[in-house]
């Protein structure tokens, strides 16, 4: 079995190239045919092709039990992600340890970032007993090595299933000096049980809440001006929650961000690591109980946060992802009333220039059909904009996603006639998707890089929008949010379908004629 | 090259310093895992498969991890369901790049992500009646499934389900292979009892139970490789090299595997292991049970790969002895042109090394062959046996630590400033931002594959192309 070496030392072959060599193709082949006994190419042609149909879309809906590449995480990455915009904060995570290399790497994976949390490194022996002498140890371990301002605690399943009361356990730890008796240790129960990363979020943003605003002493003093926005859980929060610091500048509004992950997620090489950086100040977060009125940007991520923020007498409000023209106005003219102040004369510019772009763009837009997946508050967000620039959002999916959420989706449809083809899907997942998909074929797929099989499977563009994002670098550093926001989803969603026109065109002598140099 | 590295480092003084930062218990705990290898030494001088001490972070992770995300999940022609909770499915899935050829959701399903979804109702009732509907689901829509395996994410055992009995009555009713899999996270201290696990499952519920497709015809020149998960096509670059010297590779382990090769491997001549800690415990079942002896090799850097080819001929004939050696001289000019190219550019730099599995010693000969050095090296997960087979491959001086923290790997790397970090995602931009060249070793940082002759080329490439790059140049603003 010789054949000729196709590595070379000048021109270093890998598995983009290597593979397609001959002696690989022969291997692959020699391996299939000899020992993979697996099913002949027309059976698999055969289910392939069924998988593609209505009949099996409907046997695919009547699923009961199984989830197949769903839209949602677990309860304690939200967490986590939640504390990690808190000044020096180090999140605890109580229960096996393997949960927390898996949160860590996937948040590394998109924000190409380092990312710090401790387990309590739970062992059969704690299942038995309970986990409160892994709480002990591990606040003392976490507090003398890490040297946070504050340790964020939260549940993965195991410690909920065994019912370990993390309360009760962080007062027994203090009275044992593993961290001082004043030292703040908030603590969320996240079991992945119920809910997503979103409610894991609302549950940790909660805690730190009740942590910071429980003070007695505090409760009668006057709110202050001050407006609180709580971001959510946000693949591009970095973009984001600059931007929302750049709009209250502008407005001149006295805003407090809570969670800001901005700069702990990006973080300079400069030849220094920084454990931690940026993030609310504790302080802040004390005093943001004061404030007038708590602003969530995402609706889903915030539902118990909300009530309790009302319940200390704030005046609250709700967004669901605010993307797009008449989503950032919203958010503007909001601002404008609890502030009393005008919106600044620069942001009615942007507003327009907004407006100028889609209006130069829009030939490129209209009647182009879409499929939008991710947490609810995006598809609600994105399905908007899309509607806004005369695109047609089709199939609007959300693993995470309620029957009240699908109303709210079907509300937006309705209101515009670009929504008569589309339809919510809540509950669902991917592999729903793949079926819509292949039925009711849209034009372009915005999701997240697990739609690359959508992409790889039914030839659908996609066009990468929410979190996580592991193949392709960078693009949360750019906001979504706010005009300027609008701007970058516009440009990206552009640059696909024109991208994907020069595609269709590129065969010479045969396609030459749409192959335009002026679109 | 000298027989030591580290030479004039006061490493004892430093390791004493970075203990100094734990509180009294836990400082002695750590202290056992971390020491300077001494010269003649037999092991490496650390405990090593003991639980993590709590708030630390260490690098492991669990059982899951190593039977789902390890073993298991790279098998290609079965449905694995993550078993409770979205969440562990969610995170691993597609995580390893263990590649493999197939027609995804119709008749491979490596990138796809099956979980019972758990809900309250069902920690409180019992998951048994939902698995039951899961297993019918996934025969029902992608009816080419050859088997499925059931992986338990922690609140399985906790709760009390049967996924055995399950397993039992499904794989009856479907007519295919169900395998139940205990590997809950919270088992054991690591990703290795998973792979323990894992394997334990292979021998019963795949050998034991199941009779392969008829229609496999032995030779004498049959073997396997085991504990291979084809990261970047690792397996594929190996497997070309057995298939060149004349031997006859039925079965991979795991990495583009499939249930036939599963219950094919003990028609093997010999078992040929690369990844011992994951994979050794099937490969000394199969040599109790079948007499098939089995063998490690490595194939990471042409001195390591020519010297394992020659032990895995010594086992067969004359002619695949012959082919063995016309392979190796054949490769030689490849292999000359690499280091003639890299090793001007690579000569004399220091690698610390922070990997699980066998790569922290395996891959210790292919820097030598660029004659880098390695200055540290430690493992996420493993056992006493994966320490006595270190010093082989490090040198006296070496710095060795055991389930490092990731204080104690940033204070290492500070104090020693390596010209080179292998390690995992987790610690990749850690080093970075402090100005140090990086790869990622479990992953290849998505390049590869890095076994066999052609990977070591592209292992060179990668090598210089981290320590090489000119942003390296840019940390240091010029005001």
């Amino acid at each position: 079995m010789s054949h000729p070496v196709s590595q070379s030392a000048d021109k270093v072959i890998d598995h983009m190239t290597l593979f397609r060599q001959p002696e690989y193709k022969e291997l692959f082949e020699r391996k299939k045919v000899e020992f993979e006994f697996g099913h002949s190419d027309e059976k698999v042609a055969e289910v392939s092709a069924w998988t593609k149909t209505k009949e099996y879309q409907e046997k695919n809906f009547a699923r009961e039990a199984v989830t197949i590449n769903p839209t949602k995480a677990c309860q304690p990455i939200g967490a986590m992600f939640a504390a990690q915009g808190f000044e020096g904060t180090l999140p605890f995570v109580h229960g096996s340890q393997g949960c927390v290399a898996y949160y860590r790497t996937h948040l590394t994976r998109h924000f190409k970032e380092p990312n710090s949390a401790v387990s309590s490194s739970m062992t059969e022996d704690a299942a038995v007993f309970g986990g409160l002498n892994n709480m002990i140890d591990g606040l003392a371990n976490a507090h003398s090595l890490y040297k946070p301002k504050m340790i964020a605690v939260f549940t993965t399943c195991m410690a909920e299933v065994i019912g370990d009361d993390l309360g009760g356990f962080i007062q027994n730890a203090k009275n044992k000096e593993s961290v001082p008796q004043d030292f703040p240790v908030p603590h969320a129960h996240t079991p992945a049980f119920v809910g997503s990363h979103i409610t894991g979020y609302d549950n940790m943003m909660k805690g730190i809440l009740s942590y910071f605003w429980a003070k007695e002493e505090d409760f009668e003093t006057p709110k202050t001006q001050s407006i609180n926005i709580i971001p959510g859980f946000d693949g591009f929060a970095v973009g984001n929650n600059r931007e929302l610091k750049r709009l209250f500048g502008l407005f001149g509004i006295d805003a407090t961000i809570l969670s800001d992950v901005s700069d702990n997620f990006d973080t300079p090489a400069d030849g220094e690591y920084r454990m931690y950086d940026g993030g609310t100040t504790l302080e802040a977060t004390k005093a943001a109980q004061h404030a007038k009125a708590t602003i969530s940007m995402q609706e889903y991520n915030t539902t118990q946060t909300l009530q309790f923020c009302k319940e200390k007498g704030q005046d609250v409000a709700k967004f669901n992802y605010p993307l797009g023209v008449a989503a950032t106005d919203e958010l503007l003219m909001k601002l404008s009333e609890l502030t009393g102040k005008a919106i600044p004369a620069e942001l009615r510019l942007e507003r327009g220039r907004l407006v100028d772009a889609v209006a130069d763009s829009h030939t490129h837009l209209h009647g182009k059909r879409f499929a939008v997946y991710g947490d609810p508050d995006f598809c609600l967000g994105m399905t908007r904009f899309l509607l806004e620039m005369g695109a047609e959002p089709v199939h609007i999916l959300s693993t995470s996603g309620s029957k009240k959420w699908e109303k709210q989706v079907k509300k937006l449809l309705d209101g515009s006639p670009f929504g008569k083809n589309g339809a919510a899907y809540g509950g669902k997942d991917l592999w729903h998707m793949r079926s819509l998909m292949f039925t009711d074929p849209v034009d372009y797929l915005i999701g997240n890089s697990y739609g690359k099989y959508l992409e790889r499977d039914t030839k659908t563009p996609l066009i990468r929008l929410t979190y996580p994002i592991f193949d392709r670098h960078h693009h949360h550093r750019y906001p979504t949010w706010g005009y300027q926001g609008a701007l970058n989803v516009l440009v990206r969603i552009l640059d696909r379908i024109l991208e994907d026109a020069d595609r269709q065109t590129d065969e010479v002598g045969k396609t030459d004629y749409s192959f335009d140099l002026i679109r | 090259m000298s027989l030591s590295v580290n030479q004039g480092v006061d490493l004892k003084g430093l390791v004493d310093s970075v203990l100094e930062a734990y509180p009294d218990k836990s400082r002695k705990r750590r202290a056992k895992h971390l020491n300077v290898l001494e010269a003649e030494a037999k092991d490496c001088g650390v405990k090593s498969n003991i639980k993590s001490i709590p708030g630390v972070m260490t690098i492991r992770g669990c059982a899951y991890a190593g039977s789902k995300g390890v073993v298991w999940g790279p098998i290609k022609d079965m449905i694995h369901i993550s078993h409770g909770p979205v969440g562990c499915g969610y995170y691993s899935w597609s995580g390893r790049r263990n590649y493999y050829i197939g027609d995804t959701g119709v008749d491979s399903w490596g990138t796809m992500h099956f979980t019972s979804d758990f809900q309250e109702k069902d920690i409180v009732f019992g998951g048994d009646k939902k698995l039951h509907k899961v297993i019918e689901e996934i025969n029902e829509l992608f009816p080419l499934v050859k088997g499925i395996s059931i992986q338990s994410e922690c609140p399985i055992g906790l709760i009390g389900d049967d996924i055995e009995a399950v397993a039992r009555a499904k794989a009856t009713e479907i007519g295919k292979p169900v395998i139940p899999v205990r590997c809950e996270g919270f088992r054991g201290v690591s990703q290795s009892l998973g792979h323990h696990i894992a394997n334990d499952t292979i021998r019963d519920w795949i050998f034991e139970k199941t009779e392969p497709v008829p229609g496999f015809e032995s030779t004498p020149y049959d073997v396997t490789i085991i504990g291979d998960y084809n990261i970047g096509g690792d397996a594929w670059s190996s497997r070309i090299l057995l298939e060149e010297i004349g031997l006859r590779v039925i079965a991979q382990w795991s990495g583009d595997g499939t249930l036939a090769e599963l219950e094919n491997t003990p028609k093997a001549k010999v078992n040929l292991i690369h990844c011992y800690r994951s994979m050794n415990y099937i490969a000394r079942h199969m040599e109790e049970k079948f007499g098939i002896p089995w063998m490690e090799y490595n194939f990471f850097g042409p001195s390591q790969i020519a010297e394992s080819l020659r032990k895995i001929a010594a086992l067969f004939d004359d002619k695949i002895k012959e082919n063995a050696e016309k392979v190796i001289a054949k490769y030689q000019p490849l292999v000359d042109a690499v280091i003639a190219k890299y090793k001007p550019r690579l000569e004399g730099k220091k690698v610390m090394i922070y990997v699980g599995g066998l790569r922290p010693r395996h891959v210790v000969d292919a820097y030598h062959d660029l004659a880098m050095e390695v200055v540290g090296t430690g493992y996420e997960f493993a056992h006493n046996d994966d320490y006595q087979r270190t010093p082989h491959y490090v040198k006296e001086g070496t710095l060795i630590y055991d389930d490092v923290t990731a204080f104690e790997l940033e204070k290492f790397v500070e104090a020693i400033r390596p010209d080179l970090v292998a390690s995992g995602i987790k610690e990749k931009y850690v080093f970075q931002k402090m100005g140090l060249p990086f790869r990622q070793m479990h992953s290849w940082d998505y390049s590869g594959p890095y076994h066999g002759y052609d990977g070591f080329a592209i292992f060179a490439r990668d090598m210089d192309m981290a320590i090489n790059n000119p942003v390296w140049g840019l940390t240091k603003a010029p005001f």
